[in-house]
């Protein structure tokens, strides 16, 4: 689950991380008043959407008065913000961040995750702040300092402060550095984060360590010890298709595509999409039923797959467990007469009472195409979606 | 032979009372050797009781005292499942096979990091697994054994039905299976796609191995590597990854399935188990038939 950049500062400041001071705002009124209460001469008015590379596209704007504040709230509230991670269609801005200018002396970088080779917390850290992280790992690597956290112990003194000085800290802000980066790694442990990243960590011209800003993502799997981190959800910024589907516990993935896919288990689901590129086509959708298929769940993820005006076909690949092939079969047909199925339907199964569930297709009077395996199957809906 | 367990393994059902792992304790002890492999069940509340003739103790512990066993198998709820987990590492069992799905990572870490200071001998597999079958012998976990059929070709897979859809191609050619073993999908997790290589590469009984694996992290490159230092030639190896055409950044049903930070691409892996020998394919419908190609 991802949130906004001012409430991982919110977050944050609670594990005693320094930010600039601001205020989230949903109107120019709102903006305009954060500022006046905010004083100073330099107001940064941000754009709160999920996606990061907010500045290049113009949703990040310095004002030096009142009236520039009021003119950026207004251009960037409302916008539809493109950047790198939004996709061309761009994404809505509906909230922004006003905060206090800050005096930046140096733009530093730092970043947790869960390494999956040690199965430990990883800090990194630049002095490459403020840059594409991925660029510099690409190019300067030994730029990026790594420390592999204890579980047990957490970020020692000693780590914190060798890193800090390794990107540049000057000695006087070592012991500040050190509040940042173990406050960043005790809020990242304990709201079971995925992802914590500040690019950039800024030194001030009066030697402070501050989080310019902020991005956090969370484990949806611990989501159920942390109500104060649900509440920070934000359905505007998620597609509407894949809230829908986490309704009847399918996971859905919206692609670009014309050729809806049904799976039973991600591995199978992505192979199946594999298959379908391999012969010449895109997947619409990313769709796993998950192991405990019912009729009902079946017809929620045709629905879902119809609403994408793109599907001009569906290809359904079952491998048949514990989940019986006649059951899924009777789904499918239920699902293609509740909604009036229109585009070209092709069913592959395969396990546990294929011969039934093959049947039950038979005999519906459904012009459902039949697939002897994914590769059959994969050419057949092509070939159907081009005809 | 066959790798992980057998005929002669034992085990213990760690949320045996679970709609889950009633449903999935009863299949399996009605495959092959399971009435006499699945001696024991586990919960604190219902010790003296029994579930399908299979005594419940209130501990592993317990559990391995009474009845000597080896392996568990593990479907206790996600925020549980950690802590059953180090029950049975504690308890000193062989191995423990971890079905649960939708574990806290943050849990995996503190549990992993705490097995290898104890220097814990257990063996994970999972979580978030199929589990592991040794066909017509036994079999642990969620997998319709029907599929399975005995022989000399050994499979490891991070995906469930994936697995399945692999030794359905091999039976279909009459090329049975040594031991299939599901590694699981989460980023944080037990046995790896080397250490079962290693274990096949070692096993007498196994001739060539599939590995299946999807995008996300570096395990499959890891054994890749592996096996060209360690073991090129000595068996052969094949390959699928899952996931050419998913985009970076999204999560694509398991939670280690993720492009991130450009790393972990399937184009990647394929093509670092390519220069490692290990012969691939693009289309998941012809596994076995490649297989087949190198024998």
């Amino acid at each position: 689950m991802k949130i906004h950049e001012y409430q991982g500062k919110e977050i944050l400041r609670k594990f005693g991380v320094a930010t600039p001071r601001g205020k989230a705002c949903f109107s120019v009124d709102e903006a305009v008043k954060a500022a006046g209460e905010l004083g100073g001469k330099v107001w940064v008015v941000k754009a709160q959407i999920h996606a990061g590379g907010r500045g290049k596209g113009g949703g990040v704007k310095v004002a030096k008065s009142m009236d520039e504040v009021r003119q950026y709230a207004g251009q960037i509230l409302g916008m539809q913000l493109k950047t790198h991670q939004t996709g061309p269609e761009g994404q809505k801005v509906r909230r922004l961040l006003v905060e206090e200018g800050a005096d930046i002396r140096k733009e530093l970088y730092v970043g947790m995750v869960v390494d999956r080779v040690t199965q430990k917390v990883c800090l990194m850290a630049s002095s490459e702040g403020g840059m594409d992280i991925e660029e510099v790992a690409a190019h300067t690597p030994e730029k990026i300092h790594k420390v592999f956290v204890d579980p047990a112990t957490g970020l020692k003194d000693g780590e914190a402060d060798d890193v800090a000085r390794k990107i540049g800290v000057p000695d006087a802000s070592v012991a500040q550095a050190r509040a940042v980066l173990q406050g960043l790694y005790k809020a990242f442990w304990e709201t079971d984060a995925s992802l914590a990243e500040i690019n950039p960590l800024i030194l001030t011209g009066d030697g402070k360590v501050v989080a310019l800003d902020a991005k956090m993502n969370f484990d949806a799997n611990a989501l159920f010890r942390h109500e104060d981190i649900v509440a920070m959800r934000d359905l505007d910024e998620e597609d509407p298709a894949e809230i829908e589907a986490s309704k009847f516990d399918l996971s859905y993935i919206s692609l670009d595509g014309n050729i809806g896919c049904l799976v039973n288990g991600a591995g199978l689901a992505m192979a199946t999409m594999d298959t379908i590129k391999l012969f010449g086509a895109e997947p619409a959708n990313f769709l796993d039923v998950g192991g405990g298929a019912t009729t009902e769940k079946v017809t929620e993820a045709f629905k879902l797959m119809l609403a994408n005006p793109k599907v001009k076909g569906i290809l359904v690949n079952i491998f048949g467990g514990i989940m019986k092939c006649d059951t899924i079969a009777t789904g499918v047909v239920a699902a293609a007469r509740e909604v009036h199925l229109s585009v070209p339907l092709v069913v592959r199964m395969r396990g546990t009472n294929e011969d039934i569930g093959k049947q039950i297709l038979r005999d519906s009077g459904l012009p459902i195409i039949s697939a002897s395996d994914m590769a059959d199957a994969a050419q057949k809906i092509v070939a159907a979606v081009s005809a | 032979m066959s790798i992980l367990i057998n005929k002669n393994t034992r085990v213990v059902t760690q949320g045996i009372t679970g709609k889950t792992g009633q449903f999935h304790t009863k299949m399996s002890k009605e495959y092959a050797n399971g009435a006499n492999c699945y001696v024991a069940g586990v919960n604190p509340k219902k010790a003296g009781e029994s579930y399908e003739g299979i005594p419940i103790f209130a501990s592993v512990k317990e559990a391995k005292k009474q009845t000597g066993v080896n392996t568990s198998v593990i479907y206790v709820p996600p925020p549980f499942a950690a802590a059953a987990i180090w029950e049975a590492v504690e308890a000193e069992l062989d191995l423990v096979i971890c079905i649960t799905e939708g574990i806290p990572v943050r849990d995996m870490v503190e549990l992993k990091d705490k097995m290898r200071k104890s220097g814990a001998r257990t063996v994970l597999c999972g979580p978030n697994c199929p589990g592991i079958i040794t066909p017509d012998e036994i079999k642990i976990g969620i997998m319709p054994g029907h599929i399975h059929m005995k022989g000399r070709i050994g499979v490891v897979s991070r995906s469930g039905t994936l697995t399945y859809e692999a030794v359905g191609q091999l039976s279909d050619l009459r090329l049975g299976q040594s031991t299939a073993v599901g590694i699981g999908g989460d980023p944080v997790n037990g046995l790896k796609h080397k250490d079962v290589l290693e274990l096949f590469m070692n096993d007498p009984d196994t001739d060539a191995v599939i590995m299946i694996g999807e995008i996300g992290g570096s395990d499959e490159e890891a054994a890749a590597e592996w096996y060209a230092r360690e073991c090129r030639n000595k068996k052969p190896v094949v390959g699928f990854i899952a996931g050419v055409t998913a985009p970076a950044g999204k999560r694509m049903g398991h939670a280690g399935a993720i492009i991130s930070g450009g790393k972990g691409t399937a184009q990647e892996k394929l093509a670092v188990m390519e220069a490692s020998g290990i012969k691939t394919t693009k289309n998941p419908a012809e596994m076995g038939k490649l297989l087949k190609s190198v024998l």
